[in-house]
């Protein structure tokens, strides 16, 4: 396996603060790479680096064998970007949006009309190929940006949240298409998602991201495996008290209060339930109900941060007036 | 070779929405016909200026004022084009800031050339004099004076983030350049006050509008300057403004 992209100390900061803070991290050919983390992690910013839009502060990194400050146009050449948001032109036909990135990126003549149909084909457009791309529902033109990102045969694809206000059901279309792309083509796929279902069902690798570093990277069967064990979700109607018994008597330590029940991560679950609910009742708390799962990815970035993803939302919305008021200065 | 099919294909999109916009080009018809029609008539009766009947006299510089209010508006492309995302793809594509700009501003010269040719029509329809010949002579002329005017507006658009500062600025441009311009009047002479003859020298399409009269009036007009002085005096303005337009690109993030 040859790495195809490869960060050294990467780091970039905005007035101050660290968006990525010294990242390290290598993404092996041929494989779809995710970058998690919640809103404000870093992912964009990190992304923006590799497809030359943003200088790093400090640190560099190599796409393609090529330097990212040194060599930013042979960079351009290797990759295809779909961008977090929209980036196509609407009073255009998808199919003249797709002609005009043939010709910006430079692929001959004689060969656009064939490597158009064929990525139109891919994500099933044909048909509406001709019409005005601001006909085009929110899913179609994202599959249109995905087909626009092949066609200059990129060694590297970077996906920026790719399904973001997606309905489940493109969601799941959009996936399915990205993994046959990357069959099809023979190409890397680096994608940056929050969502914890998407970097589970696509990536071979994870990079879990918070505050511009990284904090775990693995295959996603692995980092659930770091975990040892299952997740036991408790009911009650005092989950505070709940909390202090599994971690302070049973000694428990992974337990965390998550949407108003405590989760907690044991070894053997099925041996634990029965325990918990008689250490409960010894000490005078009711147990409404109490379950069993597998850890999923939100245990793991729970693990590893002490946070929810999700209970960021207040980050988020601090980041977006961030955005107004850039916007406004 | 890829700059070069990078500049086709972006000088390609300009025109080509400018030519499906319907709404735009048959608006475009209304302006002119205006200054022509009421204000050239309307001034018609009020004399004549060097010999020429005043509907006469404005025709050119009337299309000088399609070819400015053309070519500034269409900065608002640029505009546009970050507010909708599409600038995103433009700058990350492999292509030079430098093709990327001169793609863009022949594009809109295009469409602007376009929008003056429109006038010509127009004075066709009134009765003015025009043949063929001289519409030929002119178009590269036309062409000449808006590469300096489109750059302007692209410049002034990538500094701005709204469409209703580009708008506010705009016009404070536009208004000025017109006036000056000895488009709708002669600004030079005995009686112009002094501050007015210098402020007209300065303004770039004073020349424009000249050549453009010197072209379609022939020998009934008595031109400022000699054809070829208002051609070298507009492509220096060109090479300024076009340098200028590339640096505010490059620096566009």
């Amino acid at each position: 396996m040859t790495k195809v992209i490869e960060t050294f100390k990467l780091t970039r900061t905005f007035n101050g603060l660290t968006a990525v803070d010294k990242l390290d991290i290598s993404v092996e050919s041929g494989e779809i790479f995710g970058l998690l983390g919640p809103n404000g992690a870093g992912k964009t910013t990190t992304i923006s680096m590799l497809c030359t839009i943003l200088k790093p502060t400090s640190g560099t990194a190599k796409v393609n064998g090529f330097d990212i400050v040194k060599e930013a146009m042979q960079v351009r050449r290797s990759i295809g970007i779909v961008f977090q948001d929209p980036s196509i032109d609407d009073r255009l036909t998808g199919r003249e949006n797709l002609f005009m990135h043939a010709n910006l990126y430079g692929v001959p003549a004689r060969e656009q009309k064939n490597r158009i149909d064929s990525v139109l084909k891919l994500v099933e457009l044909e048909d509406r190929a001709d019409d005005l791309m601001r006909t085009y529902s929110g899913g179609m033109r994202r599959r249109l940006e995905l087909a626009r990102g092949l066609i200059h045969y990129p060694k590297v694809l970077f996906l920026d949240e790719p399904t973001l206000g997606l309905d489940p059901q493109t969601r799941d279309h959009v996936w399915k298409y990205i993994r046959e792309l990357k069959e099809a083509h023979d190409i890397t796929v680096v994608l940056t998602t929050h969502y914890m279902d998407e970097a589970d069902r696509l990536s071979d690798r994870i990079a879990i991201m918070d505050y511009g570093k990284i904090i775990a990277l693995d295959t996603p069967a692995k980092l659930k495996e770091t975990l040892e064990g299952d997740v036991v979700i408790i009911r009650a109607n005092n989950p505070n008290a709940v909390l202090s018994l599994v971690t302070e008597k049973m000694g428990l330590p992974q337990a965390h209060i998550v949407n108003g029940n405590v989760e907690v991560t044991v070894k053997n679950g099925k041996s634990m339930l029965p325990r918990i609910v008689e250490t409960a009742t010894h000490n005078n708390i009711f147990v409404e109900s109490i379950s069993l799962r597998e850890p999923n990815l939100e245990d793991v970035f729970l693990h590893y941060t002490g946070r929810t993803i999700r209970a960021d939302s207040s980050r988020e919305r601090h980041g977006m007036s961030a955005i107004a008021r850039r916007r406004i200065r | 070779m890829t700059e070069l099919r990078g500049f086709y294909t972006l000088w390609f999109r300009e025109v080509k929405r400018y030519l499906r916009d319907r709404v735009r080009i048959i608006s475009s018809f209304f302006q002119p016909l205006l200054w022509l029609v009421i204000f050239g008539a309307g001034f018609r009766f009020s004399g004549q200026i060097g010999g020429l009947n005043y509907q006469e006299y404005i025709f050119p510089g009337i299309i000088g004022q399609a070819l400015l209010f053309t070519s500034m508006f269409m900065g608002i492309s640029v505009i546009w084009d970050k507010e909708f995302g599409f600038m995103k793809e433009i700058l990350v594509s492999p292509v030079s800031r430098v093709s990327i700009f001169l793609g863009k501003m022949i594009g809109d010269s295009t469409d602007a050339v376009l929008q003056g040719t429109i006038v010509f029509l127009l004075a066709i329809l009134l009765g003015i004099k025009v043949d063929p010949i001289t519409y030929l002579a002119a178009l590269p002329v036309m062409l000449l004076i808006t590469f300096g005017l489109v750059s302007i507006g692209l410049t002034i658009a990538s500094f701005m983030g709204s469409l209703e500062s580009f708008g506010a600025i705009q016009s404070f441009i536009n208004l000025p350049l017109f006036f000056l311009s000895g488009a709708l009047f002669p600004l030079t002479g005995p009686g112009i006050p002094e501050w007015l003859q210098i402020a007209s020298k300065v303004n770039p399409l004073t020349y424009g509008v000249d050549a453009l009269r010197t072209i379609i009036l022939g020998e009934a007009w008595q031109p400022l300057q000699a054809l070829h002085v208002n051609l070298a005096i507009v492509g220096v303005f060109d090479v300024i403004m076009i340098i200028i337009g590339t640096w505010a690109f490059t620096r566009m993030k």
